[in-house]
């Protein structure tokens, strides 16, 4: 399997660490849903197909990625970064308190 | 006298000279004598082990899944609870999922009591299996040995060792001395990349022929008069309102009072066609490899502790052999290249003699991976429906209490106290049976 890092280019499996589903979102960590929480730490949608999940290039550039790759072929249709991601949710909250 | 007496009955219990229900029970159509019978026949009068028939319109039961799992729920329905009016339906043939694809590997060597108690009951019934199906499944009780590889491991094998003897199992702690005399190829020596201190054994533990497995299982259930349906894949389930009535099948519709589900890797995709969409499993891909055949070289299973890796040698010759998930979710049956290399690096790391053995065959299984490491065997999630999943990668010594526990709580509505722990719902309860305290990080059980 070969994952294309945007920075890198076309490299090895065994350059990058999977990092697990990226379909979740983590609940506010103020919140005290427990079913919300129930949802984003153990249950997985585990799909038979298009998966998209997070991979770091840690053996190259460490750039934290996110890919769609199927699940029954291994056939990757898409890599980007998973910072540009962190833009489409909101900022992360101060802790009232702390200083910057 | 008395003793006399028991040998004795044990002598007619071999031979299947007991009376009335037993003999019925044992159907000892597998014999010595029914071997000379049929030599002196050509070998022309055996009965396929199990019918091929077209599925009813309507069943007690129907198990999703023909492996071991499925098929031993499927035995222990008719045998134990005398629920006979049950179909296995198997998407491809008998056998051909993981009940095939294992390393053979049978053991309880686990440190939490809810683990032990189940795994060690598994042995227990892996004991007396052969005699029980009248089918020789070849159980060898080999022993299997961890290595430990630094003081810290050893401290933490031997407390494991500890935990295993006071659940009524079995544990021996063996030094490096004594583990030259049992393992003559390991690299014993201090100056081994990774010294070998001592190592957990097991005795009762060892290995089987896991096709004959399948196979055992799938004739007995059928004698008892479960139909095991194949090349039969379930495309949907019936519903009445919430309950399950039954499933759709490639082979029609098939109706069922109780839909039991036992799918091992495939239970994402099963489920998700009865409208369940999450599940606290992952599944991903598990490498296994054989050797070429080589003289007898190691008489246990052994695995290596500063990595992982689990080895014994088939009766055929060859090393079987295993370690990581791949680490990816995946239901593909193959892998890639990066988990090879490390596999083999390791056994060359413990045994340096085998540096130039030719590989023979590698394949791979898809595994549902929990999020503890532990199987779920539970009623529900949906009325009318049971599940059987969560197996990670250690599904296949667990195939006998697996289906003995399923069998009773499919039968009776209720959890044998054995699989009581096993629930879904222990995830959001915060009772996990974390065996390696991992968290819910599925690729790292």
């Amino acid at each position: 399997m070969l994952i294309t890092c945007p920075y890198c280019g076309p490299r090895d499996l065994s350059e990058y660490t999977y990092q697990g589903d990226a379909n979740r979102t983590r609940p506010d960590p103020a919140s005290t849903d427990q079913a919300a929480w129930n949802v984003y730490v153990y249950e997985r949608t585990n799909p038979a197909g298009d998966h998209r999940e997070y991979w770091q290039h840690s053996g190259g550039c460490r750039a934290h990625l996110v890919v769609i790759r199927n699940t029954l072929t291994h056939e990757i249709s898409e890599v980007s970064f998973a910072r540009a991601e962190l833009n489409h949710h909101a900022a992360p909250r101060r802790i009232t308190g702390a200083k910057a | 006298m008395a003793l006399y007496l028991r040998s004795l009955a044990l002598l007619a219990y071999r031979f299947g000279i007991h009376s009335g229900n037993r003999q019925r029970d044992r159907m000892a159509e597998y014999s010595a004598f029914s071997l000379l019978k049929h030599a002196f026949n050509g070998n022309k009068g055996w009965k396929p082990a199990w019918r091929k028939p077209d599925p009813k319109p309507s069943y007690d039961v129907v198990i999703v899944g023909g492996g071991g799992h499925g098929l031993a729920t499927a035995y222990y329905l008719a045998k134990e609870h005398g629920i006979t009016n049950v179909a296995v339906v198997e998407k491809g043939w008998l056998g051909s999922g993981n009940i095939g694809r294992n390393t053979t590997i049978v053991r309880s060597n686990y440190l939490l009591p809810e683990s032990i108690r189940f795994y060690d009951f598994s042995v227990k019934l892996w004991e007396n299996l052969s005699h029980d199906l009248n089918y020789n499944v070849m159980f060898s009780q080999r022993g299997v040995l961890n290595l430990a590889h630094s003081p810290s491991q050893a401290d933490d094998y031997i407390r494991r060792g500890n935990a295993m003897l006071h659940g009524g199992g079995d544990a021996e702690w063996l030094t490096p001395d004594q583990i030259a005399k049992e393992v003559p190829g390991l690299d014993l020596s201090g100056s081994a990349r990774f010294p070998i201190v001592g190592g957990l054994m097991q005795r009762r533990a060892g290995t089987a022929r896991h096709d004959a497995v399948a196979w055992g299982f799938a004739r007995g259930a059928d004698r008892r008069g479960v139909d095991i349906i194949e090349n039969c894949e379930v495309t949907g389930f019936l519903r009445d309102g919430d309950r399950v009535t039954g499933v759709v099948t490639s082979r029609g519709e098939i109706r069922a009072k109780k839909v039991a589900v036992a799918v091992a890797g495939s239970t994402g995709r099963v489920m998700k066609l009865a409208g369940i969409e999450r599940l606290p499993i992952e599944s991903h891909v598990l490498q296994a490899f054989v050797s070429e055949s080589l003289k007898p070289f190691v008489n246990c299973v052994v695995t290596f502790g500063a990595g992982h890796l689990y080895m014994s040698q088939s009766d055929k010759g060859g090393l079987v052999f295993g370690g990581d998930i791949d680490g990816y979710n995946t239901y593909a049956q193959r892998g890639n290249l990066p988990v090879v290399e490390d596999v083999m690096s390791e056994m060359v790391a413990m045994f340096p003699s085998l540096a130039r053995i030719r590989l023979l065959r590698s394949w791979g299984g898809v595994m549902d991976m929990s999020m503890d490491g532990s199987p779920i065997i539970t009623k529900g999630p949906l009325p009318g429906m049971y599940l059987n999943s969560g197996w990670c990668y250690g599904g296949f010594k667990a195939t006998p209490a697996s289906g003995w526990t399923f069998a009773w709580t499919i039968a009776r509505d209720e959890p044998h106290p054995i699989n009581a722990p096993f629930t879904l719902d222990r995830f959001n309860r915060g009772i996990l049976i974390d065996e390696k305290g991992q968290g819910a990080t599925p690729r790292l059980h």
